[in-house]
């Protein structure tokens, strides 16, 4: 009798559709735990005045309509992490193609080229990187001392300054197109060459080759970049808050530094808590655009 | 011979200008391990100057002694354990979750790889202060729990869906011979599948290794005592202004910190290129 029950439970466990429940159970318990009911919670609180303090008091909308009628730096942020985010996105993916382009051509030093332009994106979102940079960039940094070197006699506050404090994190994020290039390099070598022979014999020159051939079959790739890395461009976050922390006059104040200060700093965690939301909504727009834009620029025919 | 002449000019030219810029992009790293050797003091009125004129080890002995009476062995240490505990947590629910997913047939399926692939596009940023609200309701708040728990249950889609790819690219005949021969999927994956998916493991204990070494934000909100903090958490208070102006211990400390991620970077460059290439992991 007992044997027999244990049988069917080995039965049961073994079942195909059992099994398959069994492996994914860590993604199923880690989704639920970890993400639906964390942002179950948050969307309660962002309804709610609260400071993690004293205990939430349900407010209604008032976080959100604060947030859009009554927070100048709330607008500020967006407008900063939105110019961030679209200026060092097509920068970084127009050097990765370049680079890209240039190291097709394999010679004995390529392994070693391909080495020195992606290791800084192996490191540069670490925190030796952050606080180097700062360095870096000060008034008695080694970009104004390489400045003065080939003659321009300078002490300029590149962090200090409105409009050029943003650039030293645009520099940064740039500097490390090394990924972006890698994946462009993968997907070059895979161009047949065929299509190059045939777009000689059509007459063709190497600017035709790579406006006609080269980049429309890119484009898969290229848009594949483009939404992964706009999502993080709009996430930024080690940079701003080691370099920069919003200086100067929130100029540089990227979207979830801000979040961060209200919810963690200021203690208006349920208004911190809304403006994750606001965050979310956003990337879900920006995706959904992109993904709009797909049909009129990605080539998808194949070779 | 004129065109032999052209070709190699045209070589050098590609080669000085490939390198160079190559030189440009390595130049702040080259500048701040150069630094680090430099005495403190001379690292800025130098800083034009890339070769120390005198080398001193002097700064990785000042920084080595950490601040608050805690030496920076203490928060290698703890880097370590948080990275290698994660990661070993990372590697086992990703390889089970990934075999579920590619191997099984169940109901639900469908929904939950939307799931996952939607967990992909949902950052830790925005997951930021939903998780803290959540973590501090658990107790976990100023512990390594948040660090740590979480990773054990794949809830990093990207290593899912890479080692899904990879077990989708193995014979299923060897899994049908294996069923016959009386194996369970159980015994299968542990027997046949996860020993051939050890390029797609090496891959993601590289990446995750290092995205977790990385990892500050999580170490800002969630650990407050400083003989808990990581690496990458010391090296933010040592920037902080007013806490050490000793650019050179600071910059020896930053220098020692990425040594574990160019250590992967010269040894696994096959498995790094591999992984930014097929998936666009970001290194």
């Amino acid at each position: 009798m007992k044997g027999k029950k244990n049988l069917t439970f080995r039965q049961f466990m073994c079942k195909e559709s059992t099994a398959g429940v069994v492996f994914c159970a860590p993604f199923i318990i880690g989704f639920l735990m970890f993400m639906i009911v964390p942002m179950g919670i948050s969307f309660y609180y962002s309804f709610c005045d609260y400071n993690i303090l004293t205990p939430a008091v349900f407010s209604g909308a008032k976080n959100y309509i604060k947030m859009f009628t009554d927070d100048e730096v709330f607008w500020q942020t967006i407008g900063v992490t939105f110019y961030f985010a679209f200026v060092s996105v097509p920068l970084r993916l127009i050097f990765a193609l370049i680079v890209a382009m240039i190291l097709l051509k394999t010679t004995k030093a390529t392994g070693f080229y391909r080495a020195a332009y992606y290791l800084p994106s192996i490191i540069g979102g670490s925190v030796a990187v952050a606080v180097l940079w700062k360095r870096m960039w000060a008034t008695d940094g080694v970009i104004n001392t390489l400045l003065s070197a080939i003659g321009i006699e300078t002490s300029f506050a590149w962090l200090g300054n409105t409009n050029t404090a943003i650039w030293v994190l645009i520099v940064l994020a740039v500097w490390q197109f090394g990924s972006s290039m890698l994946i462009f390099l993968s997907a070059l070598k895979q161009i047949p060459v065929s299509l190059y022979e045939a777009a000689t014999v059509d007459g063709a020159n190497k600017w035709h080759q790579f406006w006609r051939v080269t980049l429309p079959l890119l484009t898969p790739n290229i848009f594949f970049n483009l939404v992964m890395q706009m999502i993080n461009g709009f996430l930024a976050f080690t940079q701003c808050f080691i370099i920069t922390q919003g200086k100067p006059l929130n100029s540089t104040l990227f979207y979830t530094v801000y979040m961060y200060q209200q919810s963690f700093e200021f203690y208006n965690t349920g208004y911190g808590a809304a403006l994750a939301w606001i965050m979310l909504v956003i990337i879900g727009l920006i995706t959904l655009l992109l993904f709009a834009t797909k049909k009129f620029w990605v080539y998808e025919g194949g070779f | 011979m004129g065109m032999t002449t052209k070709r190699t000019i045209g070589k050098i030219v590609y080669h000085v200008l490939v390198c160079g810029l190559g030189l440009v992009m390595i130049y702040p790293l080259v500048w701040m391990i150069m630094s680090s050797f430099k005495p403190t003091q001379t690292i800025f009125t130098t800083a034009n100057q890339l070769i120390p004129s005198q080398f001193v080890l002097e700064n990785y002995a000042n920084g080595w002694k950490g601040f608050a009476k805690i030496s920076f062995g203490v928060f290698f240490k703890n880097s370590l354990f948080i990275s290698i505990i994660a990661t070993i947590g990372t590697l086992i629910s990703s390889a089970l979750v990934a075999f579920g997913f590619s191997r099984c047939k169940f109901f639900g399926k469908r929904i939950l790889f939307v799931a996952m692939l939607l967990s992909m596009m949902l950052p830790a940023q925005v997951l930021m202060i939903p998780q803290y609200l959540w973590y501090q309701k658990l107790g976990w708040v100023g512990s390594y729990k948040p660090l740590i728990i979480p990773y054990f249950f794949a809830i990093q889609g990207f290593f899912v869906y890479q080692i899904t790819n990879f077990i989708d690219g193995i014979p299923r005949e060897l899994d049908e011979a294996a069923k016959i021969d009386g194996c369970s999927y159980y015994s299968i994956f542990f027997r046949i599948i996860l020993p051939l998916t050890t390029p797609a493991l090496i891959t993601s204990t590289i990446f995750s290794f290092m995205w977790r070494w990385d990892d500050f934000l999580s170490a800002l909100l969630y650990i407050n005592e400083s003989a808990k903090y990581p690496v990458s958490l010391a090296l933010k208070l040592f920037c902080d202004p007013g806490s050490s102006s000793d650019y050179g211990a600071m910059f020896a400390m930053a220098t020692i910190s990425i040594l574990p991620a160019v250590i992967m970077f010269i040894c696994l460059q096959k498995y790094l290129v591999e992984g930014i290439s097929t998936s666009g992991l970001k290194g």
